[in-house]
């Protein structure tokens, strides 16, 4: 069994409209979904913007409505009627994009930090300044921070201080929807770090939300590529960027800035190949609809939504 | 071809914070040639856009010491009028902010015609619609013709980047400043855009000022590098030598920071402490100092100046002879001083 299961969700919003505002239409943020997640290991989750990485991440804790399938969290179907009150919400946290907006400026980091504890234990208020200043110290912020508020802090430190929350409860997975995308890099590497040890010493799961394909590659062991609701590809972070099958994942990957200025030319010859080969084989790639395929095994590890015809296994 | 188009001099761009000003860019020349492409990185605060407005004379109250001279014009206490003349036509700017930049009550045309018209006043309703569409298309908004008649909220983010691209270059302009012009975008658009920004250097001959905190799109769009931080530039270089062969602490630190895409790095460098704030800046001696201070305090200049190390390629404070990562041992490096 899995640590974390989601198999075929379907996260559709609908779309109101006509005099009697009914429901005419809905989007299919997420149209079929599946995929595992192990304990102690990264996800990552990549895609274009809209594509509905957010509202997977968001239905997994319970804050999207589920429309149709399942997310099977050590063994228990989260999106099971009967199972709706099984409070999960200690065991599965999220990190979010803004480390600026995402705090509430008017209290002190005390009462951010301490808001899922009150809400879950019950502890005096001296028991509550240790624990707070014991996070606050796991995630390299003085005990001191306790009586400041969020603009006292820098990006990288507020967004500290959204972690230091994010694990009070001691969770076990942690959904990280693009946490360093509103940082310099010199602070994006102290998160990035901070979120590696602490996995390791408390054995955390990440859902690895990001569009930056070099942060999901240097924090991920598995991806999965999704395209309009839908996964493209799936496999270990060396299959993806080693050997991408689809169309569409090896335009994302040719579209990596290379780090290099020696690589230019070729890169840039390669990213024209590619994008020929994308406007040539879109068609068929994607169904009638414009949808991915279903995800066949490509190997042990890799999956690819490839079409029936013409594929080199 | 060293083809002068911008020559900045000692500019001074402060700012009041109560009774005081303090310089947000400082001390600061470079050029931009024709055909060239200028990156300036930094972290945030390091006086990037600072800089940017004061070359397009947007900054209204700060004061503004040196020189710019753009085309043989000294835009330094230029009146605003002729300022405006320039501004818009010879030179654009892509702010960093998408958002704000559009006006959520004009649709697309006005807001892109409007640019047009200002800077020819005599082209027909017909040649100004026909010129929107074919901006559009050269930005890669499909159904150019529909979208014309959008208005801002309509458009999804990325699409409203490649509107803002289409203002900044609707008249062909000679210096385009781009101040994170794909930060808030996908990798196959930003890859879109840049491509986009490359052509117009290369077909119009244009200077461009590319601001960015992505090294990977300096890397590939670069021909030279300004790295700044704390207002001052710390190291100037072409694009291979700054990758190749980064001498300021400030800049290998940055470089190192990044995942590098080749091998699995277990943890990526961090620089120390912040960017202080504008008013708490150190004015004397080596600006970076505070943020390696493992470094011996008498490696650095009392006044670092810019050290021509290197044809083309200016490091600024002694410091750099003597810098090591803390977990890389000093006697490796000290054989090089
Ligand atoms: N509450 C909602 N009501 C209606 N539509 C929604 C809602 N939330 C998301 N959507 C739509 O669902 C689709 C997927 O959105 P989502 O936020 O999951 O994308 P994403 O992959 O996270 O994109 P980004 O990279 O821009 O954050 C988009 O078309 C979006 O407009
Ligand atoms: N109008 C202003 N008045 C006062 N201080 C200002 C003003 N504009 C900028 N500053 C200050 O000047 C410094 C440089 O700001 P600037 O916006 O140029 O940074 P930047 O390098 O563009 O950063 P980022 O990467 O975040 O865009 C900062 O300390 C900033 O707070
Ligand atoms: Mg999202
Ligand atoms: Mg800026």
């Amino acid at each position: 069994m899995a640590f974390l299961e989601i198999n075929d969700l379907h996260v559709h919003f609908p779309i109101k409209g006509g005099i009697l505002n009914r429901t005419i239409d809905s989007v299919k943020a997420v149209n079929g979904v599946s995929f595992q997640v192990e304990q102690g290991k990264t996800y990552g989750l990549v895609g274009e913007s809209g594509s509905g990485k957010t509202t997977t991440g968001r239905a997994i804790i319970g804050l999207n409505e589920i429309t149709s399938g399942q997310v099977i969290f050590e063994g228990n179907d989260l999106a099971a009627t009967e199972n709706k009150k099984l409070d999960v919400k200690r065991d599965v946290q999220m990190i979010f994009q803004d480390p600026y907006s995402s705090l509430n400026p008017k209290k002190r980091v005390l009462d951010i930090v301490a808001e899922p504890l009150r809400n879950y234990e019950k502890l005096s208020r001296s028991q509550e300044v240790e624990r707070v200043a014991d996070l606050l110290e796991k995630v390299g912020l003085s005990p001191e921070s306790i009586f400041k508020y969020p603009h006292e802090f820098s990006g990288g430190q507020r967004q500290r201080i959204g972690i230091a929350r994010a694990i009070a409860l001691k969770p076990k997975l942690i959904i990280a929807d693009e946490p360093v995308s509103a940082l310099d890099v010199s602070v994006q590497a102290q998160v990035l770090n901070f979120m590696r040890e602490i996995q390791k010493e408390l054995n955390l799961t990440y859902l690895f939300i990001s569009h930056d394909l070099g942060i999901v590659k240097h924090m991920s062991d598995r991806i999965g590529i999704m395209y309009k609701g839908r996964f493209v590809e799936e496999g270990d972070t060396e299959d993806i960027f080693s050997n991408p099958q689809h169309i569409y994942t090896k335009r994302l990957v040719a579209a990596i800035p290379d780090i290099n200025p020696k690589n230019r030319d070729a890169q840039k010859k390669f990213r024209e190949e590619v994008q020929l080969e994308y406007q040539k084989d879109y068609g068929r790639y994607f169904d009638e609809k414009g949808l991915a395929f279903n995800l066949r095994n490509i190997s042990q590890t890799h999956l690819a939504a490839l079409p029936e015809i013409g594929v080199v296994e | 071809m060293n083809d002068k188009l911008l020559e900045i001099r000692n500019l001074k761009t402060s700012f009041r914070i109560r009774d005081d000003y303090y310089a947000a860019v400082d001390d600061v020349s470079l050029n931009v040639n024709k055909n060239e492409v200028l990156a300036i990185v930094g972290e945030s605060g390091s006086g990037k856009s600072a800089l940017a407005f004061s070359i397009m004379g947007l900054h209204n109250r700060a004061k503004m010491e040196g020189s710019i001279n753009f085309k043989g014009t000294n835009l330094v206490g230029l009146a605003p009028g002729k300022i405006n003349k320039i501004r818009g036509k010879e030179m654009s700017m892509i702010f960093q902010d998408p958002l704000t930049a559009l006006n959520p009550l004009m649709t697309i045309e006005e807001q892109i015609g409007e640019v047009i018209y200002l800077h020819n006043k005599a082209i027909s309703n017909r040649d100004k619609k026909a010129k929107v569409i074919e901006l559009l298309d050269q930005v890669g908004i499909p159904h150019a013709k529909y979208v014309c008649d959008q208005y801002p909220h309509e458009l999804s983010g990325g699409m409203r980047q490649r509107v803002i691209i289409a203002i900044a270059i609707a008249n062909s302009p000679e210096l385009l400043i781009a101040d994170e012009p794909t930060t808030a975008l996908d990798v196959t658009i930003q890859a879109q855009i840049l491509d986009l920004i490359r052509d117009l250097k290369q077909k119009m001959d244009a200077g461009i000022i590319l601001i960015t905190h992505d090294l990977g799109v300096v890397a590939e769009m670069a021909d030279r590098v300004a790295v700044m931080y704390a207002g001052e530039i710390v190291e100037i270089a072409e694009v291979n030598t700054l990758f190749e062969q980064p001498r300021h602490p400030y800049t290998r630190s940055l470089l190192n920071s990044v995942p590098n895409s080749d091998e699995k790095q277990d943890k990526l460098h961090v620089i120390q402490g912040i960017v202080p704030a504008l008013q708490n800046l150190p004015r004397e001696g080596c600006r970076f100092k505070t943020r390696i201070p493992w470094i011996a305090e008498s490696t650095h200049e009392d006044h670092p100046e810019l050290h021509e190390i290197a044809p083309n390629h200016f490091v600024r404070c002694s410091c750099y002879e003597h810098f090591y990562f803390p977990d890389e041992t000093e006697v490796e490096n000290s054989g090089l001083s």
